[in-house]
């Protein structure tokens, strides 16, 4: 049992055609290591009926197709609570979506399905995709199956995207979606050992996806290996007419631009990012990635991104603006939660009490930031000057780029997975440290990748992240490869949750 | 082109009890823009529907939803800037504007505030011959529009229609230029026909297709003059916002009032407060929004979800080109060419169809005579059944024939009314009309001679008196006519009468 | 910028969340550490720099004029936690 389920999508790709294994096989025991795996808290919803009947469809189509059939086809993959899938429940984690049930499906679930991927369920996350913990998700915490040696309190997977990660890391299912904003995909990927890729802004449509923050969010691929995170960005990727912001730019075969040839590509080394307080394991690895992306040929450039120390700054000012008016639909009017009014109460009653009902501390926290950055006669002094930090932001990466470097290799995180309640109970700027290293690849638009690159002392897994030029996901990728072979991360945590 | 010249009118004054008072006017006209979807989503824009059925998942703003523009929306929107001579901005930008409402889905309408898509332009206001107002145009933005909230169907809970959620509108803001209430409806009454002439909104008042919110203040003369030497606002008085009027009537009604009350309240030495009023029109009064009790903060950035809109010069061009010929510019060509009155003309300009009309009527023929015809009998006629020029049953041909019978003599006059009122009830070519009804005028002067001597024969004692005084010649004329059934030629009967007389 | 309980109360009402009266003291000292930290964008010089308008430099997608949506008002009021009539209900609002 776990063994199907444990199978890269690479991996199953080749035996499903095969035909030494089936895609019922596969769902089958990944909705078996999910019953089991019910301590994690990594699944919200499990939509098995849904998952068999799409193997089933799957492994017609594979056997009708054969060779033809799309890389995903009859691949389980866990979808994160923020993509809407029609008639499946949808909360973004949050209580305000109580029992949400959309009569659409994302346009990148859309494609998933299109290509043949089971949808096993859906996974947890913070509320609204604002933590980097999963703390904040209505449903609790979801749980990383890593453990540090000798110590069995429970750790954050990251966040937001954390049920995604355990899921992904415990081997629930192949791989997941998940969506990044300020680091949701890549920091939740760093804690627990997998692959994370946020795509260029533009790449991956957001129709469908609820909304954070507008001009950061960024859906990609969870996986356990760069090469799955290739073909998984393959069938997410590409123009959308529904959303105005999705490039139309053609996407690339990104599987076959992995050759792992990386021989006299610049890698960029900001110094920026050597910031204080930084661990020892954390510092230890970036030299290591440096040393193996060397040892691959490439060549290792010291560069400056002067801005960098702004980035969490301007960050706290533009999601939470966008998030605060993003989420004004969510009023009790057309769907979701609603407030039971006592008599005499009238509409702004209903307005005020549905919205402290149904938004939890974090979310009710950036709202209120939001609102009051945006609110009159501060306009110009937080929003208006943290956009121009933003234009800063990015003309340092552009002025990078431009100087030759093909991409920029920094830790994806500064500390490895720490314990849940161990962070920000008392200032919320100390959990909001944890993206500091993520957060101006949303701001300038930039593709980035986490690679589990080796464990710490306690033997807890660490990640490094790669930086690419804009829409060059692909050569991100190879460079991530090229990481990927030399650091031999050693995958699978223990399954401890099996008791 | 000719353009007609004019006067600017004297404002309107209110005498008060301590001296006179002027009143100073600003409208926002919000247009909904004529098009079959939405401006952000590809629902329908009918009027009328279902509740809740023209809505997309987009209207709804169900999570996750997005805007995509309908760029047909943004070319009316440039066709209107254009035909109000305004300036066209190659970029421009849509802002949210956050606010909770029901009937707004978002919890913001996606506007423009910082970069809007037009700029100043001006419209010339009509209020008589050689006499009116130069309104300046501030700016006219794209916008969404809100959907219904229905507050009369239960005694507790209002009932919320989003059809015309997103639905397309045009704000038309213009500067404090308008001086009486008669100016403000005349004002509405030219975008009105200015948009309906280029197609870009119906201007159907009674669906809340043209609306209208108005800025009323008054001051002191002289004081309003010194505003325009210095555009400084403070020589003006404190203005209140009347919401969303959709009746010429009310707007003129609610300025009256709403002057009025500002008067009353500065000579009673209190402060006019700067707010949002409503006007209710049972009661003939303004008064103060609860709803918009508290200041507004609208928290305006810029709508993440979407792109700068950048248009192209030469698209713009293309749009002029096409453009019809505007009512002013057709007035002054109607006085010019057909010779017919500024105020004939401006009665046959005021809607495109109707000059349309006018013009196939008058092709080749008398403009004085057809323009006489086509207000008096066929808009007259129109209007008694009302039905507007694209329902009239007689058409633009059928017209012309008739005066082509009465110029070629076939008919006189009176007949070609009666010819009018046969083809309007009955259609059919005028000219067989008359063949097979022997409606001909007799210009035989030797058959209406005889008719003349057998009238004259059979009535001595008149003749006698006829001959003493020519006078009464008309009687006999009136006879001739009455034993021809109207159809003797008039000029030649009165001629062979007073020959008669005379001999 | 610290926020006092005053603003803490006007901006929690902007954007319509209630918040207790004795839990306003501790949101006031939340939400300055926040606008405390975000402080640090006051020391960079953006004299002369353009705020950012598009993540992605490229030109507004545009849709033609075509009904291709809505007619499903089941579906818009399938989720409405009350709904009358083909009608979304809540409580009444005066004008």
């Amino acid at each position: 049992m776990g063994e199907l389920a444990g199978l890269t999508i690479s991996e199953a790709r080749a035996r499903l055609r095969k035909g030494e294994i089936t895609a019922r096989e596969i769902t089958e025991d990944c909705l078996a290591e999910i019953e089991a795996a019910a301590p994690l808290g990594a699944f919200v919803e499990v939509t098995a009926e849904k998952a068999l009947a799409m193997a089933d469809a799957a492994d017609a189509r594979l056997a009708a197709e054969g060779e033809a059939a799309p890389a995903m086809c009859g691949i389980p993959v866990g979808i994160k609570d923020l993509f809407c899938v029609e008639g499946v429940r949808t909360q973004a984690a949050s209580k305000i979506l109580d029992n949400f049930r959309p009569p659409y499906e994302s346009t990148v679930t859309a494609r998933l399905w299109q290509d043949g991927a089971v949808m096993l369920g859906k996974l947890n996350m913070d509320e609204f995709a604002m933590g980097s913990s999963n703390e904040t998700s209505h449903f609790g915490p979801a749980i990383n199956p890593w453990r540090a040696e000798g110590d069995s309190r429970p750790l954050t997977p990251g966040g937001s995207s954390g049920g995604s990660a355990a899921a992904v890391a415990a081997r629930l299912c192949l791989a997941a979606t998940g969506t990044d904003t300020g680091g949701s995909i890549r920091q939740p990927a760093a804690f627990t050992g997998i692959v994370g890729l946020k795509p260029t802004y533009g790449r991956v449509s957001r129709w469908g996806i609820v909304a954070f923050a507008s001009s950061l969010d960024q859906a990609g691929p969870m996986t356990r290996s760069v090469r799955d995170a290739a073909i998984m960005l393959q069938a997410m990727a590409g123009e959308d007419p529904r959303d105005s912001t999705s490039a139309p730019r053609p996407v690339p075969d990104f599987e076959a631009m992995l050759t792992g040839d990386i021989r006299g590509r610049r890698i960029g080394i900001p110094k920026e990012y050597r910031v204080e307080g930084m661990s020892a394991g954390i510092e230890a690895l970036w030299q290591a990635g440096i040393d193996m992306l060397r040892d691959a040929g490439a060549e290792i450039v010291d560069i400056s991104l002067p801005h960098t120390k702004y980035a969490l700054p301007a960050y706290y000012v533009i999601a939470p603006a966008e998030a605060s008016s993003n989420l004004a639909r969510y009023d009790g009017v057309r769907y979701g939660h609603r407030a039971k009014l006592a008599p005499g109460e009238g509409i702004v009653e209903m307005y005020e009490k549905t919205r402290a009902e149904g938004f939890g501390d974090e979310v009710k926290r950036r709202v209120m930031i939001g609102t009051y950055v945006l609110s009159a006669g501060y306009y110009d002094a937080y929003y208006n000057r943290a956009r121009k930090v933003r234009t800063l932001i990015r003309r340092d990466f552009e002025q990078a780029f431009a100087s030759g470097i093909d991409a920029v290799l920094t830790p994806a995180t500064p500390s490895t997975a720490f314990a849940l309640g161990e962070k920000g109970q008392d200032d919320p700027v100390e959990m909001y440290l944890n993206d500091i290293f993520t957060v101006p690849v949303n701001l300038a638009g930039l593709p980035g990748i986490s690679v589990p690159a080796g464990r710490d002392a306690k033997g807890l897994p660490l990640g490094l992240q790669l930086i690419g030029r804009p829409w060059e996901e692909g050569e991100m990728m190879n460079i991530a490869l090229a990481l990927e072979e030399r650091a031999g991360f050693d995958g699978a945590p223990s399954p401890w949750w099996k008791g | 082109m000719l353009d007609l010249t004019f006067t600017e009118p004297a404002p309107r004054v209110i005498h008060g009890l301590e001296g006179d008072w002027e009143m100073v006017i600003g409208m926002e006209v919000h247009a909904q823009v004529s098009s079959k979807a939405k401006l952000f989503s590809g629902a329908s824009t009918e009027f009328g529907a279902e509740p809740n059925s023209n809505v997309s998942f987009v209207d709804a703003a169900m999570p996750g939803m997005l805007p995509v523009i309908n760029e047909f929306c943004v070319e009316q929107a440039v066709r209107t800037g254009l035909g109000l001579n305004a300036r066209i901005n190659l970029f421009s930008a849509f802002d949210r504007k956050n606010y909770f409402y029901p009937d707004l889905p978002q919890g913001y309408q996606i506007s423009q505030l910082y970069h809007p898509i037009v700029g100043e332009g001006e419209v010339i206001v009509w209020m008589g011959e050689g006499t009116a107002r130069r309104v300046r145009i501030e700016r006219i933005h794209l916008e969404q529009d809100a959907g219904k909230s229905i507050h009369d169907m239960d005694p507790e809970y209002s009932f919320v229609d989003l059809n015309r959620t997103g639905v397309a509108l045009m704000e038309i803001v213009s500067r404090p230029d308008i001086r009486s209430p008669e100016e403000a409806a005349a004002y509405v009454g030219k975008l009105r026909q200015i948009m309906r002439y280029l197609g870009t909104c119906d201007g159907n008042m009674q669906n809340g297709n043209l609306r209208a919110d108005v800025n009323v203040s008054v001051c002191r003369p002289g004081d309003y003059e010194k505003y325009r030497e210095t555009g400084d606002f403070s020589h003006l008085g404190t203005r209140c916002e009347i919401k969303n009027m959709n009746s010429m009537r009310f707007i003129q009604q609610a300025i009256e009032y709403e002057a009025r009350r500002q008067i009353a309240i500065l000579e009673d030495g209190g402060e006019v407060v700067q707010e949002t009023r409503l006007y209710d029109p049972n009661k003939g009064e303004t008064r103060s929004m609860r709803s918009k009790e508290e200041a507004h903060d609208y928290r305006y950035f810029p709508c993440p979800d979407l792109l700068p809109l950048e248009l192209e010069a030469a698209w713009v061009e293309e749009i002029r080109a096409s453009l019809p010929e505007l009512p002013d510019a057709k007035k002054a060509r109607f006085v010019r060419d057909y010779g017919i009155t500024e105020y004939d003309a401006g009665v046959l300009t005021a809607e495109r169809e109707a000059a349309d009309f006018f013009e196939e009527v008058a092709r080749g023929r008398d403009g004085k005579m057809a323009a006489n015809w086509v207000i008096n009998e066929l808009f007259g006629r129109l209007n008694k059944e009302g039905r507007t020029i694209g329902e009239s049953p007689v058409s633009a041909a059928q017209l012309g024939a008739i005066l082509d019978l009465i110029r070629k003599g076939d008919i006189s006059g009176k007949i070609a009314k009666d010819l009018f009122e046969i083809v309007w009830t009955e259609g059919g070519d005028p000219v067989r009309i008359v063949e097979e009804r022997g409606m001909k005028q007799v210009t035989d002067s030797a058959a209406i001679e005889k008719v003349v001597d057998e009238i004259m024969a059979a009535n001595p004692a008149q003749l006698e008196k006829a001959k003493a005084n020519p006078k009464v010649a008309g009687w006999f004329v009136g006879q001739v006519m009455k034993a021809t059934q109207g159809k003797a030629n008039p000029q030649v009967v009165n001629e062979i009468v007073r020959r008669k007389l005379a001999g | 910028m610290s926020i006092d309980r005053e603003t803490a109360r006007k901006v929690a009402h902007l954007a319509r969340i209630g918040v207790a009266e004795e839990a306003l003291d501790d949101l006031a000292r939340e939400l300055s550490a926040v606008l405390g930290f975000v402080e640090q964008l006051m020391e960079v010089d953006v004299e002369g720099v353009e705020p950012m308008v598009s993540v992605t430099p490229m030109t507004l997608k545009k849709r033609r004029d075509e009904v291709t949506d809505g007619g499903y008002p089941d579906r818009i009021l399938a989720n409405a936690p009350m709904a009358r009539e083909g009608f979304f209900v809540v409580p009444k609002v005066v004008e």
